[in-house]
């Protein structure tokens, strides 16, 4: 039998349509109602709630606990004091991304990292002689996600403190009679929060939050609502624009945290004297350059693609819901120059964009480039311009 | 609340009154806007972004013209006018970087017309499951709904592109207009049969016969003939009626022929997205700054004349007026040609529409329903038959408001929270038929008898909508027309009748934005394309601005 969120309770009644995906062995919500676009809107306007449980978490303990993970974790952990919270990835000894995740400094020697594949094995095989322990809490903890520019104020109304949590910020409260963490986290690249409880407690803690928002047009979102928003935060998705180097059966389905975009990550590289996987990979590529891709948005020229299916007799289409797929991206000699992952058209942005990697050659914002579709059951090229991500980044996100 | 108070946020960035230049060389412009309402202001932003001095004259104390959302009452935002947003060009949304500055199309969810007597029609955003809904009252009319909207969808295709573009002039001998002229025909030409018949049968004929072929549910022919009666006087029976409903249906958001969006903030939010595009390619706007007159000289216009004196100079001037102001009030007829100042007065407005606004306690209550907002996002059409419409209608034909009024209203608040506070809600009712000119009374006298009659009916269908109601804001044509300026009430500027389009508009000859006067244009709603908050006639006029100016240019320079 599938597995279902503490939250299951409530968010099956509140599931008009019973459309529900398999995310980690747990069902979660496609969407509540018929129209995922309502919700997305609830989002950039409002707020949403998401139920996102069924992400896996792992809670490491124990006094060489930072020293586990700084060895491990390639952004610098120990930058992560407690009460703050991290977005972190973890390489190969090649430099390769086996995954991403957020990681909370929950207490003095206790963390508590996300991901979204298991890696319980990976990281408890190489505790070593560290004084560490990691121990997997997916079903005992459960989260629930409240992203929108409302949330502040919402959340706020239920514990006056937790509106000054900063960006990547945690607190620890009570919602509902249950104690609770809340981290400004979240994966739709808004203001937003998410509240991290023990199970049992997961359905007060809902109730509570639930009967604080009526009125305030907050809706709960599913999957489909989540992707369109990550996809305009440019947040990356596993198996979708990058897929975990362990897995990977050759070198063009790994990437390095470069060629993703997360340079940024290891800014303070040359101060930080940490050994950690992947390290030597990693600064060999930088300063070789040696870095296939970079990790882009496109922006599609909406003028050339109505010419395209205009010229088709066709209405162009205009659909929010996101692509998963590669599409080409070419050169004016039509020549490969990247391919793009994530697509979809934006209602906030009124084009369509794509998340892409480009040649570092074609990566400057502004190149024009070629994405290719099929219109009419053959190949047609439309022009878009190269952009930084995230392509949607409200400044509430982090003020 | 991220809305600002569009009278604060324009007094901030512009000059008030008293600021005003003395200066001479100061109060010089390459061009200047009579008139800050949508259209006015996509004109200004065009212009300024084509690098022209621009000045956006507007006489109200805020921007937005027909286009405004003003708090009436403490947390509650009221759409006092317009109230939706669909016919909006898409390339206006981009070539002045709308997104930029603010503009957030909402989806609305839902379509409602509830029957009055217990059932209703619910359309959601789930294709299949609107059919089923359909079938609930006609299992016939599921399967036409399809082949209706394919056959919409196609004349809408195939007529669209007339929208985007200046019409041709027909009296001309210029080749360049005949070939414009050709154009058309040459694209009319390569129209399936069947598509080229049904727009002619939409220009042309009413709606009730067209609808009639593909329908048998008395409900849904009223919700969908309720398109083909909105802002012109005429039922869904009269010739004419056609021509409303394909206008309507030509609207598109997110790539859907007749889908429409809720701006952030109403309609006012999103004429303050257009007032902020303008300025940031350096239009500038003054508030509180009526027009008395176009100064001419030698049949060229050099400038405008407020109602205190103050003169403003451009060797362009554009009035975004409708086209009873632009030609008999801003300049004196007669300077122009006796021909062109009769088809102005001919010109019809009666205005035939009014709005009736509410600030609620709470969610109207549809018995079966309950007083949820899932069906309230979007909007609730108040007219369950063709009769209901008709007979609507026939109230107005002999000189009086309708007793029991057709109503598209929408609760915003389910939209944009930020319209309402918490748990309350704002209603926008539109009203018709309720005709400018009534016999034996005026709408001063029967402001609040509409408002009454518009409640009475509303209470018919959700029982208690009285006990909701907070705050009325009862809008008439007269009103309007005080208000807004646009004569006689009339919201497209003059009526949508074929006789008043494309070639016509506003009058045979005069199509072109250009006037008989140098140098003076029109952009309002009364010129192709017509009303509703589209910006295509701001946007063409602009462009035949820029493109005159780039001819007279070199004579300039030599």
């Amino acid at each position: 039998m599938i597995r279902t969120t503490p939250l299951h309770e409530r968010t099956n009644a509140l599931n008009e349509t019973q459309l529900w995906s398999h995310w980690s062995g747990h069902l979660a919500a496609n969407r509540y109602q018929m129209s995922d676009k309502l919700e997305y809107f609830a989002v950039r306007n409002a707020a949403g709630i998401f139920d996102s449980s069924p992400l896996y978490k792992y809670r490491i303990t124990g006094k060489d606990a930072e020293s586990f993970l700084a060895g491990v974790l390639a952004r610098d952990i120990r930058a992560c004091v407690p009460g703050q919270a991290q977005y972190t990835c973890w390489l190969d000894d090649r430099g390769f991304v086996i995954e991403d995740g957020v990681i909370l400094h929950t207490a003095r020697n206790e963390y508590l990292l996300t991901s979204a594949e298991a890696n319980l094995a990976y990281f408890e095989d190489r505790i070593g002689r560290n004084d560490a322990r990691i121990e997997e809490v997916s079903h005992d903890i459960g989260t629930l996600a409240l992203q929108g520019p409302r949330s502040r104020d919402l959340l706020r109304k239920l514990v006056p403190q937790m509106g000054s949590i900063p960006y990547f910020g945690l607190a620890r409260g009570e919602i509902g009679g249950a104690a609770v963490t809340v981290s400004r986290t979240g994966y739709t690249g808004d203001l937003g929060y998410e509240i991290w409880m023990e199970s049992p407690d997961a359905l007060h803690v809902w109730d509570a939050l639930w009967d604080s928002v009526e009125g305030h047009g907050v809706l709960p979102f599913g999957l489909a609502a989540l992707y369109m928003l990550r996809i305009e935060a440019g947040l990356l998705l596993l198996d979708a624009d990058f897929d975990s180097s362990r897995y990977a059966w050759n070198d063009a389905h790994r990437s390095s945290p470069i060629e993703l975009g997360w340079s940024w990550m290891f800014k303070d590289l040359n101060g930080d004297d940490r050994a950690f996987i992947g390290r030597k990979a990693l600064q060999r590529e930088i300063a070789e350059k040696t870095s296939r891709w970079t990790m882009r948005g496109l922006v599609v020229d909406w003028r050339d693609y109505d010419r395209v299916y205009g010229d088709a007799g066709l209405i162009p289409p205009k659909d929010h819901t996101p692509i998963v797929e590669d599409w080409m991206v070419y050169d004016d000699d039509y020549k490969r120059v990247g391919y793009a992952t994530s697509f979809m058209y934006s209602p906030m942005l009124q084009r369509h964009i794509a998340i892409a990697r480009v040649r570092p050659d074609f990566a400057a914002v502004g190149t024009k480039v070629n994405l290719e579709f099929t219109v009419d059951h053959h190949y047609e090229q439309v022009a878009a311009h190269v952009a930084r991500l995230p392509l949607y980044n409200p400044q509430r996100k982090t003020v | 609340m991220t809305m600002t108070a569009p009278d604060k946020k324009s007094k901030r960035s512009n000059p008030p009154k008293s600021n005003r230049s003395t200066s001479k060389a100061d109060r010089t412009y390459d061009a200047i806007v009579i008139g800050g309402g949508h259209n006015g202001l996509v004109n200004g932003a065009y212009l300024a972004k084509s690098g022209l001095r621009t000045l956006i004259l507007e006489r109200r104390h805020l921007v937005g013209g027909a286009a405004i959302t003003e708090e009436l009452r403490p947390g509650f935002w009221f759409t006092t006018f317009s109230y939706a947003l669909s016919l909006l060009r898409p390339d206006i949304i981009h070539d002045l970087e709308l997104v930029k500055h603010g503009f957030m199309p909402l989806l609305m969810s839902s379509r409602f017309a509830p029957d009055g007597q217990g059932d209703y029609l619910l359309f959601g955003q789930d294709h299949a499951q609107n059919l089923k809904e359909i079938a609930r009252h006609s299992k016939h009319d599921a399967d036409a709904y399809d082949q209706y909207g394919h056959d919409m969808d196609r004349v809408c295709q195939a007529i669209k592109p007339l929208l985007d573009t200046v019409p041709p002039d027909i009296f001309s001998d210029d080749p360049e207009e005949l070939l414009a002229l050709a154009g058309i025909g040459a694209r009319l030409r390569k129209l399936d049969k069947r598509v080229l018949h049904n727009a002619v049968r939409l220009l042309t004929g009413s709606a009730a016969d067209f609808l009639d072929d593909y329908f048998d549910s008395e409900l849904l022919k009223g919700y969908l003939a309720s398109s083909s009666i909105i802002g012109t006087k005429v039922g869904p029976r009269s010739q004419g009626s056609g021509l409303v409903l394909l206008y309507h249906s030509l609207g598109e958001h997110d790539g859907e022929f007749g889908s429409w969006a809720f701006h952030k903030g109403g309609n006012g939010g999103f004429t303050q997205v257009l007032a902020r595009a303008a300025q940031s390619f350096g239009a500038e706007i003054l508030l509180e700054s009526p027009v008395e007159a176009v100064i001419t000289k030698d049949g060229q216009a050099t400038g405008v004349a407020l109602a205190d004196g103050t003169e403003y100079h451009a060797g362009t001037v554009i009035s975004a007026l409708d086209p009873r102001r632009t030609f008999l009030e801003l300049v004196d007829p007669s300077e122009l040609p006796d021909d062109l100042v009769e088809h102005i007065r001919r010109f019809r407005f009666q205005g035939t529409s009014s709005k009736v606004n509410f600030a609620l306690d709470g969610l109207p209550d549809y018995p079966g329903l309950g007083p949820k907002p899932d069906h309230f996002r979007g909007f609730t059409n108040i007219g369950p038959s063709m009769d209901y419409l008709e007979r609507a209608f026939d109230d107005a034909k002999y000189g009086w408001y309708s007793q029991r009024p057709y109503i598209d209203m929408a609760v915003q608040s389910t939209i944009d929270p930020d319209m309402a506070p918490p748990g309350k809600h704002v209603l926008s009712c539109f009203i018709q038929y309720t005709p400018y000119k009534l016999r034996e009374s005026d709408w001063d006298t029967e402001k609040e008898n509409l408002g009454d009659t518009v409640q009475r009916t509303l209470e018919s269908f959700f029982p208690g909508f009285g006990d909701l109601v907070l705050q009325r804001e009862v809008v008439t044509p007269l009103h309007i027309e005080r208000t807004v300026g646009l004569s006689e009430g009339n919201i497209f500027a003059g009526e949508f009748i074929a006789p008043q389009m494309f070639f016509f508009r506003p009058a045979p000859g005069w199509s072109q934005y250009r006037t008989p006067i140098e140098g003076y244009y029109q952009c309002g709603s009364g010129t192709h394309p017509g009303g509703c908050v589209m910006g295509a006639p701001g946007k063409l006029a602009a462009s035949q601005i820029i493109k005159d100016r780039a001819k007279t240019r070199p004579r300039a320079r030599a």
